[in-house]
């Protein structure tokens, strides 16, 4: 190997061969931006599959829910088999109005995920439109767009929700939707105002004004697309949340009437005979933490593949 | 003397990531002498910093030195104990980091942090003795006032204070050995000067072993009595610093002081009418005259105080020439290109492009203008959105100027990719992909996509290699002569400007103090100001950039 012993003396490395090219443009094998190598680092990891699979499961479900029960929800429910356990054709047993249980959960799948992926759409939307015009533009309209968030963000949205919900004079999933949504969105705006910033400080963004883009232009075609992964990975969580918010509403009687299927209201009826029929309340429960679990992992595993740091470090 | 300090025995180090190691050092064998100064150069990736931290046991993340000794006076380092590391990093080696911005705690006090050194050291016990030690290892380290400084905070210091207060805590245990990984690279050429010549009397006094980290050639043949010349995670060259200037042996260092510009360089790509045409018979395609900025900086409070960053600016560019705006950081040199890109309005004065003025322009017509004028930045990291294909980047200014079909802008950007050589696979590609020179060669693309008549190149070489800016400049040469571009180059860097420039402007606090033709002023400076930025160029004097 290369060694200089004698100190004054001038030591050449033997020459290779081969010339020395400066800033050789290697091809790699592999194409690579941010969202390729989130991909590429998700689908190895067994956890991905999984949670995706879930929540695949769980919005074919809420789509075609005929598919996995033959029951109709309210069909057929008799007192006579009140509480009843599993019997054939009927593996979760029956509720105290002797509702299959099964089926009940299969069909309040569908509220479950509307309500969540509704209530995260316009919390995501408002969120984002909200900090990205802050962070964006500054100046007075950051001050007024980010006061306006400190004020909800001071409200917990679920307690903002209920008195929403309780002068309803309507309780569907839309108007449960808004009412989370639009309570949840402070959370997001910060984090997208936070991004902003600092993608706008990039040369890029300078380059495309001097481009000739406008600012609105720069703004949705360079900007957004570099702020968006926070976004992401947070409005994956947030689903989850929104799932769960739905759910508490409903337990606590100010969420989706009683006529409307749904995990939250199973879970506030079963809980009246929870010594007798322990079963009508758990299977409902498992539903849900499973269901919120999926997107969990998912928001999780999202927000390690997006920043190549914590992606470099495992 | 003539004893070796540390000695080096083929010194092996690999990054793990994952399943994989990679080696990045492949065998370094070299010796430190007592008392001499040791400069190991390299450009990014070469693996000098490797080896300076290699010494001091502090690889960042996965590494690990996996074979070799690093023998310290007997002692093999690479066998000490994380106790006995510690006892000599401060003792017996003392290190100053390369970023003085980020490598004091911005909560603490610098009098806090240099009192943490001394006591860490042993240097003094008992409240008082560490507070007077601390004072003095401020004064050693030149900083005028140093009892009322020590009260005082990181960010209340400039970068060269700051450099000074790391200096200071480096050297507080009078250690027997000194490593400064590119201990000036983030501070302007004067300060980088006065700042060196303290370290180095503080050294030559005290008899310690320097061992300094640089890229830069000319800084290095300057201050140290021995170079080694790394490449790859080989040493390629080493010898005493005249010898490997002026004979080098191996084709690497050969070209690496081919590519350094100096002082003594020749213009990259002289055309045959430039040298004794007098500027200023064509009709300028820039003209800027008068021009003024002026920040308002809030000074706590809702008190404002306005600031000056550019006064009363005056130049003009003939058609195909290039104008260097040079000077210090703070000079106000890229707010001038800022206000000709049309991206800061000008307080005051005017700039005419092709006789025509701008302040009066429309919204159309500066759109317009736009296509005859275009920049490429300075950070190859940050000028390229990192989410946009290559052959897009390049394509946008087509697209947003609504210039051909799409199949036809594709065509363009695969052709541009040419121009600036490189591959037109690139096209499918996204950034990340690309090292720091290619991806500067992608803005050049971009910017020339329009066919403009003027480029503004904003520090658009000074974050790259020696030998990778060498090719930049000689592809934005080529690019002058064929296309007949006009170019405003900002820079703060004599050295290159002397090959890149004609015309030269000297800006200091937001004055131009001199301005003319390259030749004369860096022949013949007229003012004190130039004198000294051309001084304190590091090797100025030496025959670099294949002169001799």
């Amino acid at each position: 190997m290369s060694r200089p012993d004698a100190h004054a003396e001038h030591f050449v490395a033997p020459v290779d061969t081969t010339s020395v090219p400066v800033d050789v443009v290697r091809i790699s094998a592999k194409r690579s931006n941010l969202w390729i190598d989130a991909w590429r680092d998700l689908r190895r990891r067994p956890l991905f599959w999984i949670s995706s699979a879930f929540v695949l499961l769980v919005v074919i479900v809420s789509l075609w829910p005929g598919l996995f029960t033959s029951v109709a929800p309210n069909n057929g429910c008799s007192l006579a088999s009140s509480n009843g356990g599993p019997e054939e054709g009927h593996p979760f047993g029956f509720t105290r109005q002797g509702c299959d249980v099964y089926s009940r959960i299969i069909w309040g799948t569908r509220t479950s995920v509307i309500v969540g992926v509704l209530a995260t759409l316009i919390s995501t939307i408002v969120g984002m439109a909200m900090g990205a015009f802050a962070g964006f533009y500054g100046g007075w309209l950051d001050s007024l767009l980010s006061r306006v968030g400190d004020i909800f963000f001071t409200i917990p949205y679920i307690i903002a929700a209920i008195v929403v919900m309780s002068v309803m004079p309507v309780r569907n999933e839309i108007v449960l939707a808004f009412a989370i949504g639009g309570f949840a969105w402070a959370s997001t705006a910060r984090i997208m105002r936070a991004e902003v910033l600092r993608v706008k400080q990039a040369d890029f963004v300078m380059g495309a004004e001097a481009v000739g883009l406008s600012r609105f232009r720069t703004l949705i075609s360079h900007v957004l697309p570099n702020a968006m992964a926070p976004v992401i990975v947070v409005a994956t969580l947030s689903l989850g949340a929104a799932i769960v918010a739905e759910a508490t509403l409903s337990f606590l009687g100010v969420g989706l009437g009683g006529g409307t299927m749904s995990w939250g209201n199973d879970i506030s009826q079963a809980q009246t005979s929870i010594r007798t029929a322990p079963m009508a309340l758990f299977w409902p429960s498992l539903a849900l933490t499973l269901t919120v679990l999926a997107f969990i992992t998912l928001g999780e595993l999202l927000r390690d593949a997006v920043d190549p740091k914590a992606r470099a470090q495992r | 003397m003539n004893q070796p300090l540390l000695s080096i025995r083929d010194l092996k180090v690999a990054f793990r990531s994952g399943r994989q190691s990679r080696e990045v050092l492949h065998g370094v064998s070299f010796d430190i002498l007592e008392g001499e100064t040791l400069a190991i150069v390299g450009e990014s990736g070469s693996g000098k910093s490797t080896t300076a931290a290699a010494i001091i046991d502090l690889l960042p993340g996965t590494g690990t030195v996996t074979s070799g000794s690093i023998v310290l006076t007997g002692r093999d380092l690479t066998k000490a104990s994380r106790g006995e590391m510690e006892r000599i990093r401060g003792r017996e080696i003392g290190y100053v980091p390369q970023d003085p911005m980020s490598n004091l705690n911005p909560v603490w006090s610098i009098g806090f942090q240099v009192k943490e050194a001394v006591r860490a050291n042993g240097l003094a016990q008992g409240r008082r003795e560490v507070h007077d030690r601390a004072v003095e290892v401020l004064v050693q380290a030149g900083l005028s006032d140093a009892a009322r400084r020590m009260h005082q905070f990181p960010h209340q210091f400039s970068g060269g204070m700051r450099q000074r207060a790391l200096i200071g805590i480096g050297l507080a245990a009078d250690p027997k050995l000194l490593i400064a990984d590119e201990p000036t690279s983030a501070l302007d050429v004067t300060v980088q000067r006065v700042i060196l010549d303290h370290l180095a009397s503080l050294t030559s006094d005290r008899g310690t072993s320097v061992l300094l980290i640089t890229h830069d050639l000319g800084l290095a043949a300057e201050r140290a009595d021995r170079i080694l010349v790394m490449n790859q995670g080989e040493i390629v060259e080493a010898g005493p610093s005249a010898e490997i200037l002026t004979n080098p042996q191996h084709p690497y260092t050969q070209r690496l002081v081919a590519a350094a510009p100096s002082l003594a360089s020749k213009r990259i790509g002289t055309t045959v009418h430039a040298s004794d045409e007098p500027a200023g018979t064509a009709a300028p395609v820039v003209e800027v005259r008068d021009l003024v900025k002026d920040y308002s900086i809030r000074t706590g409070g809702l008190k404002h105080e306005r600031f000056r960053a550019v006064d009363e600016v005056s130049f003009s560019i003939p058609r195909g020439k290039t104008l260097a705006l040079v000077g210090e950081s703070g000079s106000g040199k890229s707010t001038v290109a800022k206000m000709l890109l049309q991206l800061e309005k000008p307080t005051d004065g005017e700039i005419f492009i092709d006789g025509e003025a701008t302040s009066t322009m429309s919204r159309a017509d500066v759109f317009r203008l736009r296509r005859r004028m275009q920049p490429v930045f300075q950070d190859p990291y940050g000028s390229l959105d990192p989410l946009r294909s290559i052959g897009s980047l390049i394509a946008e200014p087509l697209h947003v100027h609504g210039i051909g079909t799409r199949e036809e802008q594709h065509q363009r950007s695969l052709e541009l990719l040419e121009q600036v050589a490189l591959p037109q696979e690139l096209a499918w590609r996204y950034p990340n992909e690309l090292s720091g020179g290619q991806r500067q060669r992608v803005a050049i693309a971009r910017a020339i996509a329009l066919k403009p008549d003027i480029v503004v190149l904003d520090e658009a070489v000074s974050a790259l290699d020696v030998l990778v800016q060498d090719q930049i400049l000689n592809l934005l040469s080529d690019l002058q002569r064929d296309l007949g571009l006009t170019y405003l180059f900002i820079t703060h860097d004599l050295a290159v400007v002397r090959v890149a420039a004609d015309l030269v402007c000297v800006m200091e606090k937001g004055r131009i103090v001199e301005q003319g033709r390259v030749d004369d002023i860096f022949s013949n400076p007229q003012q004190e100001y130039t004198r000294r930025l051309l001084e304190a160029i590091p090797g100025a004097s030496l025959p670099l950039g294949g002169v001799g």
